[in-house]
């Protein structure tokens, strides 16, 4: 074998074997989330069904039990939709306006707010925690969906802005005189002419900030309606509360559906999703 | 002039409507929720918020708290594994695949996909795989070594590395990215000059490209960072801090002692020393590389 046969070999070797880190674990619970109860205890987590079966599916979708709730993690599933959907339209139109308006017409001040929101959005989480149980208490919006709408948008506006901010800096200002020159308005230029060219980082905005919501686990702990908890907390809830005997498949498939929303955006979206990562990333 | 001065002075004024929102999340939903957390640490609140003043009691009752302790190291222990695991693997992977000359979205994809799944399904996914009776140990005991042993699940000395594994898992597609972004952006004469002074690629590598990339360092190790103080999901789902409190993390530490044990005080003061370490930590990195590159 030549040496450059060796070597291409070797980098082959090694992607495979990280490829197989990367992969075991949803291999694991995408074969076991179709054996049958029975199979899924005696054989091992690596084989293949013997007999392949939708069944766990089906009971982890609408008959699943955690407690006495036996609804499956349908229930959740449709209520964290009900949640993300308002609170990603809200972070993502109000972002972009402020992200506009801290672009376009700066000035110190906006620059200090937004200096605020950026250090802000690396503060843990856990100390908000009380301050907005009080809050949503004030508003009587404890423990309610809507209360979670309120959490998600506010906290969805420091990445939404940032992102926004980031790319409106970059057209340029000319556009936004000549428009003042013309007599357009503050909001007039933004639904005109600034809205109109925001469509692939509003694409990005959205991925980012749908993903979060959908996976998010703290908030929905504490503030989850009970009974229609947010997916994550959920579908931890299931599997951490099944007493007597353990229903692995149905569990693992549970945990697959609560998977699926996200792993399915980011294989359809895969180019916007990177973008997103990294310019979340590099906010810093 | 003057109507397009008073036009201009309109149009501050709409901005400034606009910057309502940013406002309110700013001042009140941020730092100032911040602050009055880091108020409540100094007083007598139990189950609800109490304003009368407590001095240092709740942070002498913490730092007297052995389960403290315990959370308190593991999050270096954790942090450390995860920092060393993610930007060694992202960092690894990026250059592999920096060498590949096709199929580099496939490995892309497959290190990345992990990113977009949450916290709470990657420990769940590797509960399975990790646990004594159905995971690992039972393949390979099946497998004819039958007195083989893997519970670091379940061992009280173990249970924070796997959790670190888990988050490992989890976390470097995301460096790799940022990595293979800051390798392609090198000047590929490089290559050129290497090659003709027979310069093997590793050695390109890891004495040409990667020196240059410190800004890339800065941002990995700030991001996984606080990843690290924030991390909550992957303990509850993984072990949920057992056995015992034995892989218990800060963050968790803190939501128990708010929600569960009625010790709103000693949880503040617990979050406020998380903030005071991430300080701790990230000042002096940020002011030696800011000082760095300006010099």
């Amino acid at each position: 074998m030549t040496r450059r046969g060796l070597q291409g070999a070797l980098l082959y070797g090694a992607l495979f074997a990280c490829a197989i880190y990367f992969l075991a674990p949803l291999y694991v619970m995408i074969v076991a989330s179709f054996k049958t109860l029975a199979e899924v205890r005696e054989s091992s987590i690596t084989a293949l069904p013997t007999v392949w079966t939708v069944e766990p599916w089906i009971k982890a979708w609408s008959s699943a039990c955690s407690g006495l709730e036996c609804n499956g993690i349908r229930p959740y599933f449709l209520a964290t939709f009900e949640i993300a959907i308002p609170a990603v339209s809200l972070a993502v139109a109000i972002g972009a306006l402020n992200g506009y308006a801290m672009a376009k017409w700066r000035s110190r001040a906006a620059d200090i707010i937004f200096a605020l929101i950026l250090i802000g959005s690396f503060v843990p989480l856990q100390l908000f925690l009380i301050p907005l149980a009080i809050t949503l208490r004030e508003l009587s919006i404890y423990g309610t969906s809507f209360g979670l709408v309120l959490i998600h948008t506010v906290y969805g506006i420091p990445l939404t802005t940032m992102l926004f901010r980031n790319f409106y800096v970059a057209l340029p200002d000319e556009l936004i005189r000549a428009a003042t020159m013309d007599g357009a308005g503050f909001f007039k230029i933004f639904s005109s002419i600034v809205m109109p060219m925001s469509g692939p980082i509003a694409i990005v905005a959205v991925i980012l900030v749908f993903s979060g919501i959908y996976n998010d686990f703290l908030f929905a702990l504490t503030f989850g309606e009970t009974g229609k908890r947010p997916i994550m907390a959920a579908v931890q809830n299931l599997v951490a509360s099944s007493y007597g005997i353990k229903e692995h498949n149905v569990n693992i498939a549970a945990v697959m559906i609560s998977a699926l929303p996200t792993l399915l955006l980011f294989f359809a979206t895969g180019r916007f999703f990177v973008r997103g990562l990294t310019q979340g990333a590099l906010k810093g | 002039m003057r109507i397009a001065g008073k036009r201009i002075s309109a149009n501050r004024a709409k901005a400034w409507l606009a910057l309502i929102p940013a406002v309110v999340v700013a001042f009140y939903f941020i730092w100032g929720f911040a602050a009055y957390t880091a108020y409540l640490s100094v007083t007598k609140s139990t189950f609800l918020p109490n304003h009368e003043f407590n001095g240092a009691a709740n942070y002498r009752a913490l730092f007297e708290d052995d389960r403290w302790w315990v959370a308190y190291s593991n999050m270096f222990i954790f942090g450390g594994l995860y920092l060393a695991g993610c930007i060694g693997l992202g960092v690894g992977l990026a250059i592999l695949i920096d060498r590949l000359t096709g199929k580099e979205a496939l490995f892309r994809t497959i290190y990345l996909y992990p990113m977009s799944l949450s916290l709470v399904v990657t420990g769940l996914a590797w509960q399975w795989i990790l646990n004594p009776t159905i995971g690992i140990q039972k393949i390979v005991r099946e497998a004819g070594v039958e007195d083989f042993k893997f519970n670091w699940l379940v061992s009280p000395d173990h249970a924070i590395y796997t959790i670190a594994f888990a988050a490992v898992w989890h976390g470097t597609g995301l460096i790799m990215i940022l990595f293979l972004a800051g390798i392609k952006s090198t000047d590929p004469e490089i290559w050129k000059a290497t090659r003709i002074d027979r310069i093997p690629a590793w050695r390109v590598y890891v004495s040409i490209i990667l020196p240059q990339l410190r800004a890339t360092l800065l941002t990995a190790v700030m991001l996984l960072g606080f990843q690290v103080v924030r991390s909550f999901d992957v303990v509850v789902a993984l072990t949920n801090g057992g056995p015992g409190y034995a892989s218990d993390v800060p963050a968790r530490y803190v939501f128990e002692y708010f929600f569960q044990r009625g010790e709103i005080g000693q949880g503040a003061a617990g979050a406020v020393v998380m903030v005071a370490t991430m300080i701790a930590i990230v000042l002096p990195y940020l002011y030696f590389e800011i000082r760095r590159r300006e010099a």
